[in-house]
């Protein structure tokens, strides 16, 4: 299963830029690693795990802090803004995004 | 004082009797610091300036009666842990310049007792790697030998406290990164139950196994810093809100037997077999276990941590904060940013994670790894039906040498005795029991004891006879 790997193609999905050379290391690299780990397949599961018992961890969204007052602490770690927002390059554009994702076979 | 035996428990005595002030502590440790980190390399910064008015005000605590169990006490602090205003940089390129927004909640509970901060320790890159040389700053000697790594990925905080540059540290464990660092410096490291300490403030990396942790001397030292950092917080959904019942101690330890014959070093084993003996002489019964599904634990966390490492890393994104470069897309500035803020190891993972999550390989890889964490975190609960504790060495090799396990997949082998006890969620604790011998040199062994979810003090009560049989042999 490992050894179809498309590593270029991973990389473009995760959003990190690989050089040609680290590449080649990985295609070797990932697949090893992806032999090592499918060693759970071996593992009888039975069946599906019962649902652990739930309960509601979130907060209560109550006692909002006041608006602005993390405002220039989180603009300060930002490389770029505008104003009193993060500047960051359009995200949704006119031209057809290329097609992206792996392979499946 | 003397910096070699001194512990916190008996500077809190020293500092409350006035022998001597919480500045000449913090002094003599920042001497240390200036004459030995040069060479471990323990610290990534020093905060000499602002830990000096730490001790002050801490002095003011104690000629006030005000004291807590950790004024004055000079600590390190792994670098993926958040101190408002100071730079935390998980040892990476990406954050080399972030400076923290807030208090992690641990270190908020540390500053409310007057604890005093040295600087921020080296670690593996984001916490991912087991000898501190995947850090981006360059690797923390082993002080036992310098030859040697420290373990990892808390290895500047565990060498901190073993080369006598701070008393305690702070660390974070998500497949054994306080303990196996312990063991190879040959200091006690405790991973505390899933949910006992809150994460609020601690770089996520595998967020299902992450647990902040501590670092000491001693059994009591790694106690008494558990104490002031524990408890339940609002700011962190998986931290627990109410304490476990208490279990009564029957002094029985398990021991899972097939499972440590796998790729140990023979007098690893032999050094463990030792510490067993010297519990059975102070009445423990020791008994064979057995742990169905234990031999999956590390196939297991090597797809859990990255799926969950990949997703969590997605943050660094070159636009919110960190490194950034300018590209003519957004998707062009994220791969960019990325590809040259992270390391090598950090890259192996996010693709390994990114794989596994896949469309068409989730089902096969991550669920099934799910499924698989599930038998074994049963194995652990039908196994505390009977025993106090489990025992396992916490590493099956002492400290290797700087460079030796270049190939991920051995660099992952050293962590078998570690990942199943975060898989499981339960407490486990690291204390030195031993040596071996390699290349001349005495390397310390740790001796690991697993117990069920909430019971410490389990840990802590076994692992003080560990070391009152340490002081007899």
């Amino acid at each position: 299963m490992a050894d179809k790997v498309d590593i270029a193609a991973l990389a473009k999905l995760a959003r990190l830029e690989v050089s040609d050379a680290e590449l080649k290391k990985l295609e070797t690299e990932i697949p090893e690693i992806l032999a090592f780990v499918d060693t759970i397949q071996k593992a009888d599961v039975g069946k599906e795990a019962s649902a652990p018992a739930l309960r509601n961890v979130m907060r209560a969204d109550e006692n909002p802090i006041e608006s602005g007052t993390y405002t220039e602490k989180i603009l300060d770690a930002a490389p770029a803004r505008d104003g009193d927002r993060i500047a960051v390059k359009q995200v949704i554009s006119r031209r057809k995004a290329a097609p992206s994702g792996q392979k499946k076979s | 004082m003397n910096l070699d035996t001194l512990t916190i428990a008996q500077a809190r005595k020293d500092l409350d009797a006035k022998k001597y002030s919480a500045l000449d502590l913090t002094h003599a440790y920042l001497e240390q610091i200036a004459k030995k980190d040069g060479e471990i390399h323990s610290y990534l910064e020093v905060w000499a300036d602002s830990a000096r008015e730490e001790a002050k005000a801490a002095d003011a605590m104690i000629t006030a009666g005000k004291q807590q169990p950790l004024t004055g006490i000079p600590i390190a602090v792994k670098d993926n842990i958040l101190i408002d205003g100071r730079i935390a940089s998980s040892a990476s390129k990406m954050l080399e310049n972030y400076r923290a927004s807030y208090d992690a909640t641990v270190i908020a509970k540390l500053k409310a007792q007057g604890a005093v901060f040295l600087g921020r320790a080296n670690m593996d890159e984001f916490a991912m790697g087991g000898s501190t040389e995947n850090s981006a700053y360059g690797p923390t000697k082993n002080p036992r030998d310098t030859s040697r790594v420290p373990g990892g990925s808390s290895g500047g905080s565990a060498a901190a406290v073993a080369a006598n540059l701070a008393l305690g540290a702070l660390g974070s464990d998500t497949g054994g990164s306080i303990r196996q660092p312990a063991a190879l410096t040959g200091i006690v490291g405790l991973k505390p139950t899933y949910g006992a300490v809150s994460r609020y403030g601690l770089m996520a990396m595998g967020s299902s196994l992450d647990q902040i942790g501590t670092l000491g001397k001693t059994t009591e030292d790694a106690h008494i810093l558990f104490d002031a950092i524990q408890g339940y917080d609002a700011n962190d959904s998986t931290s627990f809100p109410e304490p476990s019942a208490e279990r009564k101690m029957r002094k029985v330890i398990g021991i899972p037997r097939t499972f440590l014959k796998e790729g140990s070093d023979a007098d690893i084993l032999a050094q463990f077999e030792e510490t067993l003996d010297g519990l059975k002489a102070v009445g423990y019964t020791v008994r064979d276990i057995e742990l169905p599904n234990i031999g999956y634990s590390l196939a297991a966390y090597y797809i859990i941590m990255p799926a969950e490492a990949s997703t969590n890393l997605a943050r660094y994104d070159g636009i919110r904060y960190g490194l950034s470069f300018d590209g003519k897309t957004v998707e062009e500035v994220n791969a960019k940013s990325r590809g040259v803020g992270f390391g090598p190891e950090v890259r192996r993972r996010i693709l390994v994670g990114t794989f596994v999550l896949s469309a068409g390989y989730a089902d096969a890889y991550y669920r099934k790894a799910r499924s698989v964490r599930e038998l074994i975190r049963a194995d652990f609960s039908r196994a505390f039906e009977s025993v106090d504790a489990i025992a396992l060495p916490t590493s099956p090799v002492p400290a290797f040498t700087i460079g030796e396990k270049s190939d991920p997949l051995a660099m992952y082998a050293a962590d078998i005795f570690t990942v199943p006890v975060n898989l499981a969620g339960v407490p486990a604790i690291s204390i030195p029991s031993g040596t071996v011998e390699r290349d001349g040199k005495k390397l310390p062994v740790g001796f690991q004891l697993v117990a069920a979810h909430g019971n410490e003090s389990a840990l802590f009560a076994i692992g003080k006879d560990v070391e009152a049989y340490n002081l007899r042999s």
